[in-house]
């Protein structure tokens, strides 16, 4: 049998019938192969081509990890805080108006009182815990090891308005706290730090030149929203550190914050509104006038710092985002080459039956396939940066379950906007021009 | 098997109309060896590109058994030089990334034709057109013979009507051109319709039918000295 007999003996009838058009299109998997075929031919121009999609795909994925890890991590150190609490505080802004900023001078920033606390504690009914706070910052010994930290007067409602627990000793009582007696709760940070692995409780320190006796040591309880250690912190009676260690500075009734705690999340707000109803009659505020001090509850907090992180992991993205651009306008600026050096290619193509259909689609799953690969390297990458930041950086990252669809998606949507003029541009090529190139 | 009449094909340069065909009728039946000849410009490349269904007459009908290709849509067009039409080009135009084998089979992935039997088809035709141990070699591994070999087993991959050859032996050297030229005798004595554009005097008196342009209309048309 010759060769064109051969040929046609192969033609089925149905294919001798000659229909003017066949709906049975070439599989797709021929279409990623000659995408494929292609950019493994230039392997090093691929890369460097996938590389912005990389780089752009690496650094989304960075970024919202770092923003949603801040977020996820303040959430829940607001959330450990307490949500039904109300703190208040000195305000400093009394300026401008009639004589405000004269009125003010040194100190005049602090202004909460014992008798305020006191109102407080008596006027508003759905407080649980009213705990006032004195706060410095102080060398601290202990058989000749040395802490630099924080010393917090304050009084056992302190420990309900917190929630805070102990891991051995005791609190001290009302009584104790009353007297200013020194004695003297210690975060886990200067336990370590002071004693060790050895058992602090009865030991003593040295806060400044006042010694303490240690009758408690606290349970751990991390970072807090602010990036604060919060285990790093010794607690004493509050008239004790109030005379002894800040007393230069302050009158003998002043207290620094007032923490209030309310009996259930839903009392937050009437809660809010009692204090500062208190508070302005305490300091005779006149209706209209501005408060002297500041009031906050957490649930606020956590609403406008989530707000503000949700923007902030926005914008991250964002800029991580421009990157991604830039390697799409990498790829087509290669697309581009690729269809001029390969014009006699899809001239040929197109002799031999290819449909500009055909053409496209080759075109358009190559610029994909480049940027898809590039975005799933990009992925990795990013969850290894990620990973890498929340280790050694101090920064939490969490990498949310959805960057990866994202990623990829973003990636095949940056191959398919950028590929598509380069694959229009080779599928309208005129084949008679396109084999006549040199 | 190929009908043209009254063909013309005008192309708008600036300004002015060229008719590149100006008035063109032509039968040509099954089996046939046809070489156009005619110098250039005068209209053959624009005909070989009607014939191929690489482009559309202007006015003018163009029935391929029975067919009215002048009338078709590019994918039309494209089913049609798939399934109906086999290329020879001066310059081969084989893909260099690919192997001769895989070159070959070009023509049947767009057919659709599957992985192994594509493989199989394509093997056949290489050995057909004696390079059955160059199969991996790429283009630039090859000879111009050779290359021009393949490109041969390509245009017959999918079993053509019609072998349409533009100046197939152009680049070749006289001793290669002619094997060429009877590897082409060959084919159409196995009965394939033959149409070859050339310049070549040689190549235009190996065809029974000689067609000659000239200002875009046919000016001759006679049996040339049979091969």
């Amino acid at each position: 049998m010759n060769l064109i007999q051969l040929q046609r003996a192969e033609a089925s009838p149905a294919a001798r019938r000659r229909p003017r058009r066949d709906r049975a299109a070439m599989p797709w998997i021929e279409l990623v192969r000659f995408a494929a075929g292609a950019i493994v031919a230039h392997p090093m121009r691929s890369v460097l081509t996938s590389l912005g999609v990389v780089i752009g795909v690496a650094a989304v994925v960075m970024m919202t990890s770092i923003g949603v890890g801040a977020q996820k991590q303040i959430t829940s150190r607001i959330a450990s805080l307490g949500s039904n609490l109300v703190i208040v505080q000195p305000s400093a802004a009394r300026l401008g108006g009639g004589g405000g900023f004269l009125s003010q001078g040194a100190g005049s920033g602090i202004s909460l009182r014992d008798g305020d606390v006191e109102a407080i504690r008596n006027r508003v009914e759905d407080a649980v815990a009213v705990a006032p706070l004195v706060r410095s910052q102080a060398q601290v010994v202990a058989e000749g090891a040395n802490w630099n930290t924080r010393v917090e007067g304050v009084t056992p409602d302190y420990m309900v308005a917190r929630d805070l627990g102990l891991a051995s000793g005791r609190m001290f009582d009302d009584r104790e706290a009353r007297q200013g007696r020194k004695v003297a709760i210690i975060g886990q940070t200067v336990a370590a730090n002071l004693f060790g692995s050895s058992d602090p409780v009865g030991q003593r320190i040295r806060v400044r030149t006042v010694p303490f006796e240690v009758i408690g040591v606290l349970e751990a309880k991390g970072q807090s929203s602010f990036g604060q250690d919060q285990d790093d912190v010794v607690m004493a009676p509050l008239q004790a550190v109030r005379s002894r260690l800040v007393g230069r500075r302050l009158r003998g009734d002043t207290v620094m914050s007032i923490y209030v705690k309310a009996a259930s999340d839903d009392l937050v707000d009437q809660v809010q509104e009692d204090v500062t109803n208190v508070m302005r009659e305490q300091h005779k505020i006149q209706p209209g006038d501005d408060d002297d001090f500041s009031i906050q509850n957490m649930a606020s907090v956590l609403q406008a710092s989530q707000a503000a992180l949700a923007t902030f992991t926005i914008l991250l993205a964002a800029v991580a985002g421009v990157s991604l651009v830039v390697g799409g306008v990498g790829i087509m600026n290669i697309m581009l080459v690729a269809v001029t050096e390969r014009t006699r290619e899809i001239g040929l193509r197109m002799a031999v039956g290819a449909k500009r259909h055909d053409i496209l689609i080759q075109f358009a799953l190559e610029s994909v396939a480049l940027s898809l690969v590039g975005g799933l390297i990009g992925l990795i990458i990013g969850v290894l940066g990620a990973f890498v930041i929340a280790k050694v950086g101090a920064w939490p990252a969490a990498i949310p379950a959805w960057s990866g669809p994202l990623a990829l998606g973003f990636s095949t949507l940056v191959g398919l906007v950028f590929g598509a003029y380069p694959s229009w541009r080779a599928a309208r090529l005129d084949p008679i021009e396109a084999l006549r190139r040199e | 098997m190929i009908a043209f009449k009254d063909l013309h094909k005008i192309y708008i340069m600036g300004e002015e109309r060229v008719a590149a065909l100006d008035g063109v009728s032509l039968e040509i039946a099954a089996g046939e060896h046809v070489a156009v000849v005619g110098p250039s410009g005068s209209g053959k490349s624009s005909l070989m590109n009607i014939l191929g269904g690489l482009d559309r007459p202007t006015t003018g009908t163009y029935r391929f058994d029975g067919e009215d290709v002048g009338g078709f849509d590019d994918d039309e067009l494209a089913e049609f030089r798939r399934r109906r039409i086999g290329f020879v080009f001066q310059s081969f135009q084989l893909l260099p990334r690919l192997s001769a084998l895989q070159n070959v089979e070009l023509p049947m992935v767009y057919a659709g034709v599957s992985r192994g039997e594509r493989r199989e088809r394509a093997a056949a035709m290489l050995d057909r057109v004696g390079l059955g141990t160059r199969k991996g070699h790429k283009p630039t591994q090859l000879s111009g013979g050779q290359q021009q070999r393949v490109a041969i087993a390509r245009a017959l991959a999918n079993g053509p009507d019609l072998l349409l050859a533009d100046e197939p032996t152009g680049a070749l050297d006289t001793h290669t051109g002619e094997e060429v030229l009877a590897l082409f005798g060959e084919l159409n004595a196995e009965g394939l319709t033959l149409v070859v554009v050339t310049h070549d005097p040689d190549v235009a008196a190996q065809a029974r039918r000689r067609v000659t342009f000239r200002d875009g209309k046919i000016v001759q048309d006679d049996a040339g000295v049979a091969a």
